[in-house]
């Protein structure tokens, strides 16, 4: 890739400072901004936790208008154990960023951004299935893959791929 | 209510999801698993006024096998046949968005010749993925000569991936650095056969259905989705540019090398399944353009990346060569180690914007893989396009949207 690489706030601050969703985030709270990252040509902004629903809302005005996907890692054993990635297209500027937010291992809970984006629905539902992540504010936390009486969180990575659990 | 605790067993869908007033003279009907109309395992809750829909509600999971979980324990080239497994219709939009993605992670180049035979592929793929919604969806109206037709025509596509790959479907023919193999030596004259024949077809479903009052009553102002409700719903591809949404991954975020291509993006404002038909229609006359250019400029060389530890070699190199039988060797039984990161890629696939995240912790499995397909946001719009319609309605609904369970269930 031709683009250079940027690790960590102060650098990603630097490199794109007239970057849209970097202006908007740090018009609103440039506190809630823990982290930044801008590697093989995608940008990622990491997000204080509680912030997630805000920080959406901003970026939406910033013209970064089409929620794509959000997923999440399992760093088990690690101590916030889940991070989540939230891909977020721009119809205008043509490109796509990367909110992140590190999540708790222990009751793992994050605000949900349907009122922002609709089209968040099933894919948190995904993450509380497949994960058990807690999206606060959801209209319908069910399983969505799983049947509903199943036990674990597929996904996590102390779930076993084949056997019994 | 607690993550790790599920939910009671037998509590009813429609009491689960968001609250409704009272609905004593309502119905609720099960439509699927088992419908021949619901293209695959789709099952929908509707609850019904009469005729009239008041609520939907799709359930899924049911062809659900964790293959995200699956690619934790497989080696980066393994995952390519999985991911023909997703949206089964257009095998090779898969290989392509995951090859892409881990061609990302790697910093790899990829020479020009496999990148222009990848647009090639892709948009065959495309004809092959519309054809079928084309057949089936008509089929549903209650046109059944058109899906006839279709199948017609995408026989000679399965026939020249045959050809290609030595599979009809799961063809797995786009690896990671290139492509699997040398096309067989008749692959661009079948190629160029089929596209010089194929605008005449086109003309000929059109023909059938266009000007068919029954096709036409059936889907003109149904489903109607706005353009703020498919942005805000994740719709995207035929079924956003449907709603007047002018945004194409290929054209405003190229990938492969689709900026040395020309195409139209065709819009409409409509909305309804008639705007989703009419676009459907007219890709599969750009996507025959696009084929045209991809065999008219097709540069020479080669269609394996320079980077022996990553792309298998080739028989032959094997049998002369004590390097290249090592590296197959290593390749098949230890893998590749990728760089530590994390990647999304996304691309146009036929049914609108596929994306694969991918996060590598530096080994040669994938440390997390997860598949955006277009299929899953889609159907959250299901229910904004049949509310207040009816239940006829949502036979044509479902149709329109052209959704493949495979992808979205995964």
């Amino acid at each position: 890739m031709s683009q250079n690489t940027l690790i960590g706030k102060a650098a990603v601050l630097e490199g794109l400072r007239e970057h849209p969703a970097i202006k908007a985030i740090l018009a609103w709270n440039s506190t809630a901004l823990l982290d930044a990252k801008f590697d093989r040509g995608e940008l990622t902004l990491t997000i204080a936790a509680g912030q997630i629903r805000a920080a959406a809302a901003t970026v939406q005005a910033a013209g970064y208008n089409f929620f794509e996907d959000v997923t999440a890692v399992d760093w088990f054993p690690s101590s916030s154990r889940f991070h989540l990635s939230y891909h977020i297209v721009s119809h205008t500027y043509k490109e796509r960023i990367r909110l992140r937010v590190m999540v708790d291992g222990n009751a793992p809970a994050v605000e949900s951004i349907t009122t922002v984006w609709p089209s968040a629905n099933f894919y948190e539902r995904e993450v509380f299935d497949l994960f058990g992540i807690h999206f606060e504010g959801h209209p319908n936390l069910r399983r969505i893959m799983m049947p509903d009486e199943w036990q674990g969180h597929p996904l996590r990575k102390d779930y076993p791929v084949e056997g019994y659990r | 209510m607690n993550p790790g605790t599920p939910i009671q067993i037998g509590t009813p869908l429609l009491e689960a999801s968001p609250a409704v007033g009272s609905h004593d003279q309502h119905m609720i009907l099960n439509m699927g698993p088992q419908h021949p109309a619901m293209h695959g395992v789709l099952r929908l809750v509707v609850e019904i006024d009469g005729e009239i829909i008041v609520r939907l509600y799709p359930e899924i999971g049911y062809l659900h096998t964790g293959i995200e979980k699956t690619c934790e324990a497989k080696f980066y080239h393994q995952v390519v046949p999985l991911t023909d497994r997703l949206d089964y219709l257009s095998p090779m939009a898969n290989n392509l968005c995951y090859c892409l993605a881990v061609e990302k992670l790697l910093s790899l180049e990829i020479p020009e010749k496999a990148q222009w035979m990848r647009v090639l592929l892709a948009e065959l793929t495309r004809l092959n993925s519309h054809l079928i919604w084309l057949g089936t969806h008509a089929m549903d109206i209650g046109a059944l000569t058109v899906f006839l037709y279709c199948f017609r025509e995408r026989e000679e596509i399965l026939r020249i991936f045959e050809g290609l790959s030595g599979q009809r479907m799961m063809t797995s023919y786009i690896r990671i650095g290139g492509l699997a193999m040398e096309p067989p030596l008749d692959f661009f004259d079948r190629v160029r056969g089929f596209i010089k024949s194929f605008p005449e077809k086109i003309d000929e479903y059109s023909n059938l259905l266009t000007g068919n009052p029954i096709f036409r009553n059936r889907l003109q102002g149904v489903g109607i989705l706005s353009a703020a409700d498919a942005v805000a719903l994740g719709v995207t591809g035929p079924n956003m540019r449907g709603s007047g949404v002018d945004f194409d991954l290929r054209r405003d975020m190229p990938y492969s090398g689709y900026e040395k291509f020309q195409f139209k993006v065709p819009i409409a404002t409509e909305g309804d399944c008639w705007a989703r038909y009419v676009i459907r229609l007219q890709e599969m006359r750009e996507s025959v353009g696009m084929i045209q250019q991809a065999l008219d400029g097709m540069p020479e060389g080669e269609i394996k990346a320079n980077a022996p530890k990553i792309v298998l070699p080739d028989r032959e190199k094997m049998k002369t060569q004590m390097e290249a039988l090592i590296h197959h060797f290593k390749i098949v039984t230890e893998g590749f180690a990728v760089p530590a990161g994390e990647v999304y890629q996304g691309t146009e696939s036929p049914r609108g914007q596929m994306g694969y995240y991918i996060v590598s912790d530096g080994t040669a499995k994938p440390y997390r893989v997860h598949f955006r397909n277009p299929s899953f946001a889609t159907l959250q719009a299901i229910e904004t396009m049949c509310k207040g319609r009816m239940l006829a309605d949502v036979i044509a609904v479902v149709g329109s949207i052209d959704i493949v369970l495979g992808e979205i269930d995964r």
